[in-house]
Formats: structure tokens, C-alpha cells, sequence
């Protein structure tokens, strides 16, 4: 049904009747972070994107999803129904003046239930470069309210986005894919929360203001530490991080006198001797009256003596400690894949049953509009060669035949409407549709036969 | 006797613990909150096999092991939902629920069906302060069951290598105050209940005999739970250390609540 590559393009023309959601995008696994940035959309350019794919009728509804790893393109064909994901690619190539060419084999093409699953996915977490994180869904409703807003979206895309956001927050309610911490930063900071719960009120003390401590200091803000202070060599340093975080620059010199205060240490200082002795950390916790301090080196050389490990209420935990835990975790995210697709798997169920209905109720105009034709045909040769009948009577037999034709679709309207699944049956519409002769040069000389009839 | 209402709370019991280690593995609100509420419902019905039995024996059912144990796990449920409330933690609840329906399914097949001579002792006052003691040494299980699960994940915090349910457990201080809350409810359910059976044994016989083994025994547990209160916040002595206490002092509890009940004392003798 899809590729990934422009070589194998798949046939995209959506099935007669039935409504298909086509998608074209790269992401971190098909298209380096130079290609992706070319194809980036802003908030202003996602919105004049979605608004010229409509005007230019290549799309009826559009939804531009544009974070650091992926630009996709998600959208319900319009009129020129045909090779939609093709339309969709030369819109691209324009809209970001880049050269047909260098979209080969960057571009991943997906149309109708391929595309719907893809979309779930990325909710899910399932398709980001770190499995199960959580930003991509908040990313995820982000550009889907915009294109809410200005009214890029309709009944199509708003139950395959809304869909997806159930999705995403079902995943991660009933499955452990974005459960546990994936990096060493964030570990150390959920396993601080291990030992005092809340952080809301607790003090942490960072010693070295480099980038990984910036990282720790950011995920420690946004679990909500009460107090940070930053000690570094360099002061001028420590002052540019405390001011970024609202925290307090320490002089070096004053390490030792502040290691009683903090509940939370981490540590990422260069430097072949360790910076926190067994004593220092020994005096610091007698200071405190033994409450608990949890320690995170993420210094290599390590930053505190190994030792200390042994000290009563001080839990230590070192680079490769967190490394190996992050590993665990990555080991549990992947496990739990088969249980997010199965919720994805339903999703996709759902929403290809609510398509279906679509598509059922379509068919029953069709098949009405088919029928009223006919009868209009049949009612104009029979009474031009009847030319007695009184205008009483041709209109009498204009309304027995309209009600004849009326009945012959109440059954099969109600059960078309009584179906739960008709996702089973759409080949059976296809085959009806045949069978009738309703192509899609009848549905689309509607209008003009409409002129014809007596109506 | 009939004892439809055990079985029915045993049920809503057992559901519970589906639930509460449902939440272990799948972090759902709506499961999380399905066991509160089969909980809730589970001691709603448990409080109605204790009537059917207090009606069938004219007393509250403490008079023999059998009703003494429905009575301590309808208590320890209590308790239990309470500090969940307080301390909006539903973690132990596993653990906590299983407990209650080994616990009520040992009461329920192995409970007489026919009336065991009851103690002469009778009147409100009794009654209360059987109750009472009752609730403080299942407030006190529950605080030895927290500390356990402290020391669990103590051990697993210093092993460095965190397993699936190592996330899902509360962390090491909210089990702390937990534990310690629960011990307050034991504590001062004690105090009255202790209280109340010194009046009523000065009303009876005109004394109090302090040299019984079983107040001998009521008060060391008392002091040792007050030594746990003021060592857990102390230097060198809060977080595991504590911990051990907690748990060494339930044994206490245990030996009071069986040996000591059985063999040792006149007048608290259950069976």
C-alpha cells in the first residue's frame, strides 16, 4: 500500500465512496537533521501551507505536523482525486523550493488505514527517535488545535486527530512505553524522587555548570525542586546558569560549608580526583541529622569517592549506574510495544469502522440519486407515448414511482445503518456499485442530470 | 450460622486486590480508583458480616479467635483506606488487600458455626476497649507492613538495579510517614482503649492488676512504638534503621496477640 521511497510509488486514487486520509512525510529514520530542516514548516508556514492546498483543491482538509524529527504532511484528498500524495510532494517541493530529486528516498508516502496507523503511532511515541517520549503528543495537539483554528481540518482529519490523542493518552495510561526515565538526566532525577516523593520543597545543589548538569537542572525544575544552588570553578558560570534557572551561584570555596543543605547532589565537574570525599559527605549528613541525601556523579572520572556509597542514609548513584538503568528501561519500553500496538490496532479498527459507515451511507445517495434517474428515464419515454394520460394522473404516477423507489431502499438502508463494522462489506459496496453501473462520471454529472429530472 | 456477608466481602476483596495490583502494571486512574471503591464496598459488607455475627452471638464478635480476626481485618481495611485518603497512595494496596482475603478466607472456613462460651465480661465499655486495642494492633500490622515494603525498597535503591515494580511503589519517605501515621492511629487507639480497660476492670473488681502479662505486655508495646516514633526522626537512627524497628515491634504485637493471649493471661484469653 506504501513506500517509503519515491521509486514504488503506490496507486493513491481513493476507492469510490470512501473517504482516505493520504499522508506524505520524513522523519529522523528517513531523512538527515540538514534535509529535515529544510523541510521544517513554522506555525505560519504550516497554516499557508494548509490554506494553498486547499484553495488549489489538493486537498479538502490539511493538518501540518512539523517538530525536530519529522515533517508530515496529513490531508483528505480533494477534487482531483488521483495520485493525491504526488500533488501533495510537487506542492512540497514549491512550497520549500527544493528539487523534486532530493526528495527520493526521504519521503514516506501512506494512504487510508497505513496512514491512520502511522498517525497513531507517532502519538503513541511508537515513531520517535526516543521511544515513548512524551513531548511528540503534546506536539501532536498543538498542530492539530492551529489547523482547528484556522479551519484546515473537517470531519475526516478531526476524528483521525482527535483518535490519535485518545490514542497517545491511552498508551501511556495503561502501558509502560513512556513509563520509565530514558535518559541519564532524567534518571537520576526520578530515582531522587524515589527517595523523598515530591521534590516540591526540597533543595539541590549542582556542582559544575556544564551541559549535562544543565540538562539534570532543567528536568529537577520541572519536577518542581523548591531550591537550587549551582557551584562551579568557574563563578561567572555558575551565575549564567543559576540566573537561566532561578537558582544561587556558590563560590567554590564554599562547597564544603553548603553540602548540608542541599537533599539532592549531582555532580558533572572534569577532574581526575574526586571532588566529594567520604568525609565531607560524612560531616554534611551528621549536619543535617541524618536526613536522607541522594547523590547523582554523572562525572567521568567520578566526582565523588566511591566510598561514600557505604554511608548510612546517602544513596550514590554514578554514571554508569544510571546508564545501566536507563538500559533496563529502554529494555521494558520495547516490551511493551506489542501491547501499545494492540490499542493502536483497535483504534485503527474503530476509526476504519466509522470510514466504512461513511462510505455505506454514501452509497445508499448513490443508489437513490441511480434509482431516481432511471425512474425519471423510464417515466418520460412511457408517458411521451401516452399522450391522453391527464396531468392528475402523470402526476399520481410520478409519486407511486418515487415511493417504489423509496422502498426498495428502506432495507437496505437500515441495514447498512443497523452494521456496527462495515469494514467486512466495503468490497460488497465496490460490487454494488458495479453492479448498478454508479461510476464516478455519474457522481461527479450529478449536478448536471440533476437539470434533466423533474426535480 | 450462615456467613453469606464473609464470602460477599471476600469476593469484593479479592476484586480489590485485582485491582490494586492491576495499577502496578498498568498505571490507570480509573482502575486505581475501581479498587478504592471495591475496597470501601468490600469493608461496607464486611461491617455486615460482623453485625450478622454480632447479632448471632448477643456481643461484638471479639469473644473467640475467629471473630477477633474478622474484627482486626475489617479494622486494618479501615485503617488502610484512611491513609490511602491522607497520603493519596494506592502502591500498597496490593499488598494490603492481599492480606484481607487470606486473612477473611482463613476466617471464613475455619470459623465455628456453633456459639463458643463467651466471656462473662460485658457492657459498652468492654466493648470498646476490645475494639479499640484491636484497631491498634491492626493499625500496627499495617505500619510493619509499610515498613517492610521501605525496606524492600531500600535494598533495591542501594542494589542499584530498579525492576518494574520498583516505579510503581511510593517512595522511601512517603512509605516513612505512612507508617508513621499509621502507628499515631495505633498509638492513641490504644491509650483509650488501654484506658477504658483499666476502668472497667477498676469497676469490676475495685483494682487494677498491673502485673497481668497482658498489661505488662500492652505497655511495653506502647513504649516501643513511642521510642519508633522519636527514633524515626532522629539522627542516625530515621529512614531503615526505623524501618527495623517498626517491623521487630509488630513482633511484639504478634507474641502479644497469640502467646501471650493464650498461655500467659487470665482474664485476655480468646480461646
Amino acid at each position: 500500500m506504501a513506500s517509503t521511497t519515491s521509486s514504488t510509488k503506490p496507486s493513491t486514487a481513493a476507492p469510490r465512496g470512501e473517504v482516505q486520509i493520504a499522508l506524505i512525510g520524513c522523519n529522523h529514520r528517513t531523512a538527515p537533521v540538514e534535509f529535515r530542516e529544510r523541510v521544517a514548516f513554522s506555525a505560519e508556514q504550516a497554516r499557508a501551507a494548509a490554506t494553498s492546498l486547499r484553495q488549489q483543491g489538493i486537498l479538502q482538509e490539511a493538518v501540518v505536523l512539523s517538530t525536530c524529527n519529522r515533517s508530515e504532511l496529513y490531508g483528505v484528498p480533494g477534487d482531483s482525486g488521483a495520485a493525491v500524495t504526488e500533488a501533495m510532494e510537487e506542492f512540497l517541493t514549491s512550497f520549500h523550493r527544493i528539487p523534486r530529486s532530493d526528495f527520493d528516498g526521504r519521503f514516506y508516502r501512506w494512504t487510508g488505514r497505513d496512514a491512520i496507523q502511522h498517525l497513531y503511532r507517532v502519538a503513541a511515541g511508537l515513531d520517535s527517535m526516543l521511544l515513548g517520549e512524551a513531548e511528540i503528543l503534546g506536539q501532536l495537539r498543538t498542530a492539530y488545535s492551529q489547523a482547528l483554528e484556522y479551519g484546515s481540518t473537517g470531519p475526516v482529519l478531526n476524528r483521525a486527530f482527535q483518535g490519535a490523542l485518545e490514542v497517545g493518552k491511552r498508551i501511556r495510561a495503561e502501558t509502560e512505553v513512556g513509563a520509565r526515565p530514558m535518559s541519564v538526566a532524567f534518571a537520576g532525577v526520578r530515582l531522587a524522587e524515589r527517595v523523598f516523593g515530591n521534590l516540591r520543597g526540597r533543595t539541590a545543589l549542582i556542582v559544575g555548570a556544564g551541559a549535562v548538569a544543565e540538562q539534570v537542572v532543567e528536568h529537577l525544575r520541572n519536577r518542581g525542586i523548591g531550591r537550587l544552588q549551582v557551584v562551579n570553578r568557574s563563578l561567572d558560570r555558575a551565575e549564567e546558569l543559576a540566573q537561566r534557572m532561578d537558582g544561587k551561584a556558590v563560590p567554590w570555596q564554599s562547597l564544603e560549608s553548603v553540602l548540608a543543605v542541599p537533599d539532592v547532589i549531582v555532580t558533572s565537574v572534569s577532574g581526575s580526583e574526586p571532588v566529594l570525599t567520604r568525609p565531607m559527605l560524612e560531616a554534611a549528613l551528621a549536619a543535617r541529622a541524618g536526613k536522607p541525601v541522594f547523590v547523582v556523579d554523572l562525572g567521568v572520572p567520578r566526582n565523588v569517592a566511591p566510598d561514600a556509597a557505604g554511608l548510612y542514609s546517602l544513596y550514590l548513584y554514578n554514571v554508569d549506574d544510571l546508564g545501566e538503568i536507563v538500559e533496563q528501561n529502554r529494555r521494558a519500553r520495547e516490551a511493551e510495544i506489542p501491547r501499545a500496538e494492540s490499542i493502536i490496532a483497535e483504534h485503527v479498527s474503530k476509526f476504519e469502522a466509522w470510514r466504512s459507515a461513511l462510505a455505506a451511507g454514501s452509497i445508499v445517495d448513490e443508489l437513490r440519486a441511480h434509482f431516481q434517474r432511471r425512474r425519471d428515464e423510464l417515466l418520460r419515454e412511457r408517458l411521451a407515448a401516452l399522450p391522453l394520460i391527464s396531468p392528475e394522473e402523470r402526476q399520481r404516477l410520478a409519486e407511486v414511482t418515487e415511493e417504489l423507489v423509496e422502498r426498495l431502499l428502506v432495507e437496505p438502508t437500515e441495514r447498512l445503518r443497523k452494521t456496527h463494522s462495515m469494514r467486512g462489506h466495503l468490497g460488497a459496496l465496490d460490487a454494488l456499485r458495479h453492479l448498478f453501473g454508479i461510476s464516478e462520471k455519474h457522481r461527479k454529472g450529478k449536478a448536471g442530470d440533476s437539470g434533466d429530472g423533474d426535480e | 450460622m450462615h456467613q453469606y456477608m464473609t464470602y460477599v466481602s471476600l469476593a469484593v476483596y479479592a476484586g480489590s486486590f485485582v485491582c490494586y495490583a492491576g495499577i502496578l502494571y498498568i498505571p490507570n486512574a480509573w482502575l486505581g480508583r475501581l479498587a478504592t471503591f471495591l475496597l470501601a464496598s468490600g469493608i461496607v459488607c464486611h461491617y455486615f458480616a460482623l453485625l450478622e455475627r454480632s447479632r448471632w452471638i448477643h456481643a461484638v464478635p471479639y469473644d473467640d479467635l475467629y471473630g477477633s480476626m474478622s474484627l482486626f481485618a475489617w479494622l486494618l481495611a479501615v485503617t488502610y483506606l484512611g491513609l490511602e485518603f491522607l497520603h493519596r497512595q494506592r502502591s500498597v494496596g496490593a499488598l494490603v488487600t492481599s492480606l484481607l482475603v487470606v486473612w477473611i478466607a482463613l476466617v471464613a472456613t475455619f470459623a465455628p458455626n456453633k456459639i463458643l462460651q463467651s466471656s462473662p465480661a460485658r457492657g459498652p465499655i468492654f466493648a470498646l476497649h476490645v475494639t479499640l486495642n484491636t484497631w491498634a494492633y491492626a493499625a500496627f500490622a499495617l505500619s510493619f507492613i509499610l515498613s517492610l515494603v521501605y525496606l524492600l525498597q531500600d535494598r533495591v535503591l542501594r542494589s542499584r538495579h530498579a525492576g518494574a515494580a520498583f516505579w510503581r511503589f511510593p517512595a522511601l519517605d512517603v512509605l516513612d510517614r505512612m507508617s508513621r501515621s499509621s502507628v499515631y492511629v495505633g498509638l492513641s487507639t490504644m491509650i483509650v482503649g488501654v484506658s477504658l480497660g483499666f476502668l472497667y476492670e477498676r469497676r469490676l473488681t475495685g483494682a487494677i492488676i498491673w502485673t497481668d502479662p497482658k498489661v505488662l505486655i500492652t505497655l511495653a508495646i506502647f513504649a516501643i512504638y513511642v521510642a519508633y516514633l522519636a527514633l524515626s526522626r532522629a539522627s542516625g537512627w530515621r529512614g531503615a534503621r526505623a524501618a527495623r524497628i517498626c517491623a521487630f515491634n509488630f513482633a511484639v504485637v504478634l507474641f502479644s496477640y497469640t502467646a501471650v493471649n493464650m498461655y500467659f493471661t487470665a482474664f485476655h484469653r480468646f480461646l
